[in-house]
């Protein structure tokens, strides 16, 4: 082993790349091949090459905090995340699964509510879920589908079993950067995608354009060729990049609210010829903004009207308004019931045990046992609202205890769980660092799940949170097929 | 398109156009005044007070500097961010009307305005400012002349193109006719002492913000007079930077955008700039001179605002006031 690898530490997790001590995975050799190859200082450059990149193409996230509005880079690291296909097949299968039964659970939870009236889930929970739009009861999607575009989150234990930790049923980000990541290396290490069979990731546009066309809906004018536009917040939202690169990717309008006016219940764009009809909204504004005179009156994002026509058929939304029920971390619980309710099968992808403090006997074990958990509140994303018992101070501990105790309902608990590490580069060395994976979904006329998705890692030394909010970082995720 | 997307290219080619010509005036000024002979607080004074007349910004800079001097001008017109036109915020203006049609303009058009504005905003164009800030101007300019080449070379001549012509010539004609107006005046006080060295010097130099020099110089031999200058700047049928040229091009893009033949109109904006154009194709020199040039640069300076108006209120009477677009929303 040379320099580069020589003192790696292994510690006592799941490796992505080496099995023991010195011990490397096949699908790794080729990569620790090249990268021991490199000569002194070219491991900087590519990563000064790539960071280079990301900022002169302007692919930056804003930051809030501060009022200045910075413009910062997603810090990407240039070891790749590799996933041979005989796993991914097995990842794959087990997403196409979960999507199917997340669809048909929205689908039963807005009309007969089945699952309810057998007993599966508590009808307390539908109805105390933040997301749930019972506004929506009874009405038909286009095509009966929900969830077009579905990032779920995975992580590895300790003996390397992927798990679902959480869905993101309203608007995943992040795909961007899977393209864009994909893009970087080929530039930096195009020997490497020579020698490799790494499989594309570059018709995620077209696949998303496609299921967009198909959802088009009823009173379409010509469900042929429909018109489909990207509803952004703005420049200053902090997705912003993405939904511009998703809208080129594509080919299609990107608007924002003040572009979309409704006249008579149809929505239109406001051109320099005059109004043009619009067919399918691909909406990366929430449920909450998008219509001010249905949901909250404040906001200035959405388009006032949109809702009413999304009602009468005239318009179609991705995704459907009031998938945010499944993203509730209460409800995430129940998938695995889902999935035997509604396609009579066993999981493939477990989810990450879990505790609802809702429940008596479950509340007691998690209260007399929060310094050893991850406690998350329901609802909220981007790793906020969270406890990590064994990183956390007594003061947090004793206030996550009264906010369970206060509102039970809003809280679940699990255990910490060693995600898997992976090597990254950091500060010139390499060590362990710990990743996620979020593969994203399409769900149209078929379901299409991109290669890989999008690896993010925790570049903090020993920190689990991998949220582009709290120092994480990006990879690039390979399949590959074995030889 | 959309109006919003045709307002934002307008934008984006009149942000970086006042980019370049505000560093060409501070070019040229800086060095005129290496050569003349004002000296000390005065002399700064005459020497910098045209530059923020022309810029009608004086009022702005007084409440911001104490002092009037190449220093302070010249911070004030490059960086100062309480100057919404300074070359800074024309950049970073021209830039965040890119980011919102990114995926209209072509991404080399965009790393273009992305590069100048990174690279402004960083040490190294401090560096170069303080070292030699005749080599920051012209690198700015350079930049500018970079982008427009490379959105005739990379975006399709289509709509948006269009739009992006009219922003660049309004803006460039404006810029013009501002150059000439202050100059006039400084030069002329009372229509007398045509001729002379420091006469030369100084409607050179008019000549060379405007790029007009070498130009000039190909057509007319001899001496620099402020007849044949402001012929050349106000009349010249095919110098890119004249404000004929510059109306021209403004009629062709409104006509390529209607689908109406030039010569007619069918639109206001249409109408208004069709006629500027015929009024400065059969005006004589001395018919401005015998009108005044400061009252003919005025009234044209007017109707170019008219201009811009009449093609707003056509094709983005649909845009509304800013939008509140700092309201947050989570991210998954």
């Amino acid at each position: 082993m040379g320099q580069l690898f020589g003192n790696y530490d292994v510690g006592d997790f799941y490796d992505e790349m080496f099995a023991a001590p010195g011990q490397v995975r096949p699908h790794y050799r080729e990569v620790l091949e090249r990268f021991e190859g490199m000569v002194d200082g070219e491991v900087e450059r590519k990563q000064a090459l790539a960071t280079a990149t990301f900022l002169n193409q302007g692919i930056t996230f804003t930051v809030y905090s501060d009022n200045q509005g910075t413009e910062r880079i997603f810090p990407f690291d240039l070891f790749p995340r590799i996933i041979p296909s005989e796993e991914w097949e097995h990842v794959e299968r087990g997403l196409v699964q979960r999507i199917q039964a997340l669809n048909q659970f929205l689908h039963d939870i807005y009309h007969e509510q089945r699952i309810v009236k057998e007993g599966l889930i508590p009808e307390e929970v539908v109805k105390s879920a933040k997301h749930f739009r019972p506004e929506f009861m009874g009405f038909d999607v286009p095509k009966d589908i929900y969830i077009h575009i579905c990032g779920s989150d995975l992580i590895r234990d300790r003996e390397g079993n992927y798990l679902v930790l959480e869905d993101n049923g309203r608007c995943p980000s992040g795909v961007s950067y899977v393209l864009e990541n994909r893009q970087v290396m080929k530039r930096v290490f195009p020997q490497l995608f020579g020698k490799l069979k790494v499989r594309p990731v570059d018709d995620y546009g077209q696949e998303l354009l496609n299921l967009l066309r198909y959802v088009a809906p009823a009173n379409c004018p010509k469900p042929e060729d429909p018109t489909v536009v990207l509803l952004t917040p703005g420049i200053y939202n902090s997705a912003y990049f993405e939904h511009s690169y998703l809208a080129r990717a594509m080919g299609i309008e990107i608007v924002v609210g003040q572009d979309l006016v409704v006249r008579d219940d149809v929505v239109y764009m406001k051109t320099t010829k005059g109004l043009k009809r619009v067919d399918v909204i691909y909406r990366r504004i929430d449920d909450d903004f998008i219509d001010p005179t249905v949901f909250r009156k404040d906001s200035v994002l959405g388009v006032p009207g949109i809702v009413s026509a999304y009602r009468k058929g005239n318009v179609n939304l991705a995704n459907a308004i009031g998938t945010g029920i499944a993203d509730d971390k209460v409800m995430y619980y129940f998938v695995p019931r889902m999935i035997k309710f509604y396609l009579g099968e066993e999981p493939i992808l477990p989810n990450v045990p879990t505790w609802l403090t809702m429940f008596e006997e479950d509340r007691k074990y998690v209260l007399d046992h929060i310094p050893e958990l991850v406690i998350k509140s329901a609802n909220e994303s981007g790793g906020y609202g969270m406890l990590i018992g064994p990183h956390a101070t007594k003061e947090e501990h004793e206030k996550f205890r009264q906010a369970i105790i206060q509102d039970p309902r809003n809280y679940v608990a699990q255990p910490v769980i060693s995600l898997s590490r992976s090597p990254s580069f950091c500060d010139g060395v390499v060590e362990g660092r710990h990743v996620d994976l979020r593969p994203y979904i399409l769900s149209g006329e078929k379901i299409t799940i991109i290669p890989g998705g999008l690896t993010r890692v925790a570049l903090r030394k020993g920190s689990l949170v991998v949220n582009s909010s709290q120092g994480g970082g990006s990879k690039d995720s390979w399949v590959v097929d074995e030889e | 398109m959309l109006s919003r997307v045709a307002d934002s290219l307008y934008w984006m080619a009149r942000y970086i156009e006042r980019a370049e010509n505000n560093s060409r005036i501070l070019d040229v000024n800086l060095q005129v005044t290496l050569d003349d002979e004002n000296t000390g607080v005065d002399g700064d004074k005459i020497d910098w007070e045209p530059i923020l007349a022309t810029l009608e910004e004086q009022k702005l800079f007084n409440s911001l500097y104490t002092v009037m001097n190449a220093d302070t001008v010249c911070e004030f017109i490059t960086f100062a961010k309480e100057n919404p036109n300074s070359i800074r915020s024309s950049v970073a203006a021209a830039r965040e009307n890119a980011r919102t049609v990114r995926e209209y303009i072509s991404s080399e058009m965009w790393e273009r305005i992305n590069g100048l504005y990174l690279w402004l905003n960083s040490p190294a164009a401090r560096q170069m400012f303080a070292s030699s800030a005749i080599d920051f101007f012209r690198h700015v300019v350079d930049c500018s002349h970079q982008f427009h080449g490379t959105t005739a070379a990379t975006l399709t001549h289509g709509e948006g193109w269009h739009f992006l012509q009219i922003g660049k010539y309004l803006e460039r004609a404006d810029s013009t006719s501002r150059i000439l107006d202050l100059k006039y005046h400084i030069l002329l006080p009372r229509g007398e002492e045509v001729g002379g060295n420091v006469d030369t010097i100084q409607w050179q130099a008019v000549l060379k913000s405007c790029s007009a020099f070498e130009a000039y110089r190909k057509i007319h031999t001899g001496q620099v007079t402020p007849w044949s200058v402001a012929e050349f700047i106000v009349l010249h049928d095919s110098f890119p930077r004249s404000i004929r040229f510059c109306v021209e091009g403004v009629d062709a893009a409104l006509h390529r955008i209607s689908g109406c033949d030039r010569g007619h109109f069918c639109t206001d904006a249409e109408r208004l700039s069709g006629r500027l154009c015929s009024d400065l194709n059969y005006t004589r020199i001395a018919d401005v001179f015998k009108m005044g040039l400061h009252e003919y640069l005025d009234g044209i300076q007017l109707r170019l605002i008219e201009i811009s108006t009449a093609m707003h209120s056509k094709y983005c009477e649909w845009m509304e006031p800013a939008p509140g677009q700092g309201q947050k929303q989570e991210i998954a």
